[in-house]
């Protein structure tokens, strides 16, 4: 085989990969009074994918994410309650409008790097988040975003009081998202922005442009967060002021971070994890339990740098 | 013949210091052109001018006659000029073949492909396979830049410069830090080059310039001392005097 197929060849999708979407169908069977936490966990895994985008292949460090992952739930959340609970096109408005957010802030900060970047990415979702609790006669501001109300998907599938519904349609839409971002980072976009990530100077001085690439995956990962946050706009029937804050920021980087960052799978484990710990952990211990979260980020980045992934790969290589 | 590079008046301050003063200088298509001069010359300095990783302060910058003094690093690229670098400026976690992948990709115009992805992946990775091959170096193809030895992470420097199909190809002291029983693989490769391919190099090592370059120009302070064929420059008492001197000092 040349190496030109072997490189290629790392591109087709192998029996793995379809593993997170055997568990996922077998979840919904198995375990059908945890739905709720189920399509929770779709979401936030399709959260941390699109965080995995921006963080893990274009390397642009970011504790704002939320920002987009917020504009995605507000915008939705209102086109339910003031313009139609159709679920579908609120998926596309939470898309759009995360997006335009994540355009026109990329267009500003995607001009710094390092630190100034990092604070600006938490500046513009403070930006957010003080505007969306003032505008409370959009938003409802502290109190959340009422009478969100959802219509049946295709005028067929009710939201019902299980969840089902809801965790087969998050379900979907994560598959076609995971589709999406699997076919871009394998693409010579994808190939690109790992450059980037790998060497800036370099990029530059190969002739590529290194900015607009930068916004373009900005703006896909803000339009994916922005899905997510659609998603759990319309499964729960409801927005709160918590889905713009910082600790959402910080909570999706943990995320990705546990499972393992610049792989797209790494959103899958960590994700899945993060969410069945803190729902167990709260369970045990309700007053103590982010400590252990905490301390498990501890142990993870001292000896597991690459996550619970890159943990598997060196005993996998061994 | 129109020149493939050239400067005029090229002049670059930080503060108080000049580092590059009203240089004027000149690249024919087909050069094997070598720039010298004591450390803190401006070498370095007069290959960002002309790269557009620094701006002038004054002058202008031509390429193939056409003044790119305003234009940015990406615009020049395309235009024609590649350049590499005097420390090691690689994508370390990637295979020799995906570093040079990368730049066809970007010379294509096909680095930004986000649909199209297998035909343009497969067509940049051949090229980019075709190269190593002609440059020998097709054995390490799919061996992480991180894990090559030193001297073998100096060729990928000119490999993805190479990448680029350059018409002025700029070598910021190819064979920095290699020992010089090792350097002759580097060398060997800047011989091979196409002839067609104007070359400029920056050197210390003086044995390498004065087997590849076929004139040689000396940069002091930022200044041109000299400019001539090796011969001259060898013969030159302003420049032993200069670089001799320099070497005492060690």
């Amino acid at each position: 085989m040349s190496p030109v197929d072997a490189l290629i060849r790392r591109h087709r999708l192998r029996a793995i990969e379809l593993l997170p979407w055997i568990i996922a169908v077998g979840g919904y069977f198995a375990f059908a009074d945890y739905l709720p936490l189920g399509s929770q966990i779709l979401i936030m895994i399709l959260f941390a994918l699109s965080l995995d985008l921006v963080l893990g292949y274009a390397g642009i460090v970011t504790l704002g994410h939320s920002a987009f992952f917020g504009v995605g739930a507000y915008a939705a959340g209102i086109y339910a309650a003031r313009v139609s609970g159709e679920p579908l096109s609120g998926l596309l408005v939470g898309a759009v409008a995360a997006g335009a957010v994540g355009w026109g802030s990329g267009m500003v900060i995607l001009r710094t790097q390092g630190l100034a970047l990092l604070m600006l990415t938490l500046a513009v979702t403070a930006l957010l988040a003080e505007a969306a609790n003032k505008a409370s006669f959009v938003t409802g501001g502290a109190d959340g975003l009422q009478g969100v109300d959802i219509s049946p998907i295709f005028g067929v599938f009710r939201f019902d009081l299980f969840g089902r519904t809801a965790y087969v349609y998050c379900l979907v839409v994560l598959f076609l998202a995971w589709l999406f971002a699997r076919h871009l980072v394998h693409s010579s976009f994808g190939q690109s922005l790992i450059g980037i990530r790998e060497n800036l100077v370099r990029m530059h001085a190969i002739g590529s442009p290194v900015r607009r690439r930068l916004l373009a995956v900005y703006t896909i990962a803000a339009a994916l967060a922005g899905v997510a946050g659609a998603l759990l706009a319309q499964t729960t029937q409801f927005v709160g002021l918590t889905v713009l804050g910082f600790q959402r920021s910080g909570e999706i980087v943990i995320m990705l971070v546990f499972g393992g960052v610049g792989r797209l799978y790494g959103a899958f484990v960590g994700a899945t994890l993060y969410m069945i710990a803190q729902d167990q952990l709260a369970k045990m211990d309700p007053e103590f339990w982010y400590f252990w979260i905490g301390l498990l980020l501890v142990l993870l980045v001292m000896f597991a740098r690459g996550g619970i992934l890159g943990l598997l790969d060196r005993v996998v290589r061994r | 013949m129109m020149p493939a590079l050239e400067t005029v008046g090229l002049h670059k301050r930080f503060g108080a210091l000049v580092v590059a003063n009203d240089i004027n200088f000149s690249l024919e298509p087909g050069a094997r052109h070598a720039l010298i001069g004591p450390n803190g010359a401006g070498k370095t300095t007069f290959i960002n001018l002309i790269s557009g990783r620094l701006p002038p302060s004054a002058g202008h910058v031509l390429l193939g006659g056409r003044d790119v003094t305003l234009l940015p690093q990406a615009a020049r690229v395309r235009r024609g000029l590649g350049r590499t670098f005097q420390i090691n400026t690689l994508f370390r976690g990637l295979s020799v073949l995906e570093n040079v992948a990368l730049a066809v990709a970007e010379r294509e115009g096909r680095g930004g492909d986000m649909f199209r992805s297998a035909s343009s992946r497969r067509g940049a990775l051949e090229q980019a396979y075709a190269l190593l091959q002609r440059l020998r170096f097709a054995e390490d193809a799919l061996t992480r830049v991180q894990e090559l030895p030193y001297g073998k992470q100096r060729l990928v420097e000119i490999a993805i410069a190479l990448g680029l199909r350059p018409s002025v190809l700029l070598l910021d002291e190819p064979a920095a830090g290699v020992p010089s029983a090792e350097s002759a693989t580097i060398v060997e490769m800047i011989e091979q080059l196409p002839p067609d391919i104007a070359v400029l190099i920056i050197e210390h090592d003086m044995e390498l310039v004065f087997r590849l370059a076929r004139r040689i120009t000396v940069l002091v302070q930022g200044r041109v001392l000299v400019e001539g064929a090796p011969a001259e420059i060898a013969a030159d008492a302003r420049v032993r005097e200069v670089y001799l001197g320099e070497r005492q000092h060690g």
